[in-house]
């Protein structure tokens, strides 16, 4: 079968793999019919996340069909299409059962910090992901979601991700009816969780980026201001400024590790790999929140150390709520919110690449070219 | 490029989700401690272990029930993260040689493609036709840049070679 494969730094092709085989009686094998890159596949790409194995197949936003199943598989069939969470997660541990899908603690040999994730290196689980023809979905009892009938396949993709990780960034701000929430990055999911704050309730709105074309993007998709952080002084000075002096109620971080905007952090950060990546949002964020607010963190770190101004998360009463987003905890809500027309996931989709041009998709999405947003890849069995 | 003022009020969904009381809320409000949870022990079926080669964090006693079979652990780089895996996750000496191995599998990566008679084709690999196509300009003058760098760098360390070739022949004639 044809499939992404990561070969070292900023290197990727598609190539012919073997396919995947069932390897415990819940696992199923889907044929993917749309699958995505993600701004957490950068991490990987620019070689920044410990155990990415060259030869390893990327791809934790995928949906497919059902081709085979385990013996123990009851809740899927053969020729079911199904929303594939991104998280791997077995619903029976003491962590799948707080609702924490994307914390389980059966899937991941590797690493007890993180949860296991489809195409996401060894230290989440070492399994194959799917910018592939097929794929191994373990746990097809729990995870795998079928696809309403009438919802269009690229609403579909993008619940497995990034619907449920706005979303979840959004929820985890603690949101307060009128709350003024500010949201860093204009990425697919800080467009996302921008969007969904107004439905918890938020009064105003604010995005932070550096690119014009997502900042116009956010406006009209996400219904919010956007400023960018280049024509700013102090972006911390700037927000003080425009609330009131006080600061946002919530700040949402939905950069992560390849953030950009301060020499330090990204020398130490993403250069040297000094730090596990670098932290200038998450600075940002803290510091531009209100005392006693709520950060969000859904931007991604690596697993050692980040700089960050812990001192003024204590003396400003803070209280900060991250986690990789608990897809398969949201699904049923988000699924009624795609089909009552409240969030329209397939807006954010710019691009749709044939698997085969899988290097020029990263490329495109890391450089930020061609007004990129979000790429959908269809591998060449997806219109059978 | 203008921000206009909304009233919240009229955007679709807004206030839907709404809920004071839902403070705190997740990760913190389903939370159960582990000695509340008489099934705190419960584990899923096994998969069969020994399918692949799996290092394993010493900060969990066993396989987990479920896990990944690619690419095992083979190598130079397997034997660097054979090394790291013999520390916790809350180590500098996991994670380090970690980076060390991947940036090994990518020589072993190269090797093995000739060996199995491939030249990579690295600037298909790094995507640079989008680059040419899309942002020419910044393209060329990066290209520029790392091949000025590059040959600055070459110039330096040749140049330095011959001055300490030089300096050991004044060195010696001096006796
Ligand atoms: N927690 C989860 O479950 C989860 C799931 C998916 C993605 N993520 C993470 O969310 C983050 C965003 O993902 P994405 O797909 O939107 O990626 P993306 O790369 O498209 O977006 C990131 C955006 O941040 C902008 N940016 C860079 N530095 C900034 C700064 N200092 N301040 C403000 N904006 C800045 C970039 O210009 C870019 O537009 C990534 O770190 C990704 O790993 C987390
Ligand atoms: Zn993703
Ligand atoms: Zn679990």
């Amino acid at each position: 079968m044809l499939a992404m494969e990561y070969r070292g730094p900023k290197r990727v092709r598609a190539i012919q793999k073997p396919m995947p085989e069932i390897k415990h009686p819940q696992d199923a094998i889907v044929r993917v019919l749309r699958t995505c890159i993600c701004g957490s596949d950068l991490h990987l790409y620019n070689g920044n996340v410990p155990d990415t194995r060259v030869g390893s197949t990327f791809g934790h936003e995928f949906i497919g069909e059902v081709v085979e199943v385990g013996s123990e598989v009851t809740k899927v069939k053969t020729g079911d299409r199904v929303i594939v969470p991104f998280n791997i997660a077995c619903g029976e541990c003491h962590f799948c059962r707080q609702g924490m899908f994307g914390n389980c603690h059966e899937s991941n040999t590797e690493a007890t910090a993180v949860g296991a994730i489809f195409g996401y290196s060894h230290t989440a689980g070492g399994f194959d992901g799917g910018q592939a023809e097929y794929a191994r979905v373990p746990y097809a009892n729990v995870g795998p979601t079928i696809i309403p009938a009438d919802m269009d396949l690229d609403d579909a993709v993008l619940l497995t991700d990034v619907v449920p990780t706005g979303y979840q960034a959004a929820e985890m701000a603690g949101i307060q009816t009128g709350d003024t929430v500010v949201v860093f990055g204009a990425g697919p999911i800080g467009i996302m969780a921008a969007r969904c704050a107004w439905l918890f309730g938020a009064g105003r709105v604010i995005i932070i980026d550096q690119e014009d074309y997502r900042l116009e993007f956010a406006r009209n998709y996400s219904y919010c201001e956007a400023y960018n952080f280049r024509e700013m002084n102090d972006p911390v000075v700037f927000i003080k400024k425009i609330t009131d002096w006080m600061g946002a109620d919530c700040v949402i971080d939905a950069v992560g590790a390849e953030a950009a905007g301060n020499t330090m952090q990204t020398v130490t950060g993403r250069k040297l790999l000094l730090q596990a990546g670098s932290a200038t949002a998450l600075h940002w964020a803290i510091n531009s929140v209100k005392k006693g607010g709520v950060v969000s963190i859904v931007g991604v770190y690596g697993p050692t150390d980040n700089l960050i101004p812990i001192g003024n998360v204590l003396n400003k009463g803070l209280t900060i709520r991250a986690n990789q987003a608990s897809v398969k905890r949201l699904l049923p809500r988000l699924i009624d919110h795609v089909q009552n027309g409240i969030i329209n996931p397939k807006g954010l989709i710019t691009h749709r690449l044939p698997l085969e041009e899988v290097a020029d998709g990263y490329r495109m999405f890391s450089a930020k070219l061609d007004n990129n947003i979000k790429t959908v890849l269809l591998p060449p069995t997806a219109n059978q | 490029m203008e921000n206009k003022t909304i009233d919240p009020k009229q955007i679709k969904g807004w206030g839907i989700d709404a809920d004071p009381k839902n403070d705190p809320t997740y990760p913190m409000r389903d939370r159960m401690n582990v000695g509340e949870d008489p099934d705190n022990k419960h584990r899923p079926t096994q998969q069969p272990t020994h399918q692949v080669e799996k290092l394993r964090s010493i900060e969990r006693p066993n396989i987990s029930a479920v896990y990944g079979t690619t690419v095992p652990p083979q190598g130079l780089s397997g034997m660097i993260r054979r090394l790291a895996f013999k520390y916790s996750e809350n180590r500098y000496r996991h994670w380090l040689p970690l980076i060390v191995a991947d940036r090994v599998s990518v020589v072993e990566g190269i090797l093995d493609d000739l060996v199995h008679g491939h030249v990579p084709n690295i600037y298909a690999e790094k995507g640079y036709p989008v680059e040419w196509k899309h942002n020419r300009t910044a393209f060329i003058a990066k290209m520029a840049t790392i091949g000025l760098v590059t040959a600055g760098v070459i110039a330096i360390l040749s140049s330095g070679k011959s001055e300490k070739k030089s300096k050991k022949k004044d060195y010696l004639s001096r006796y």
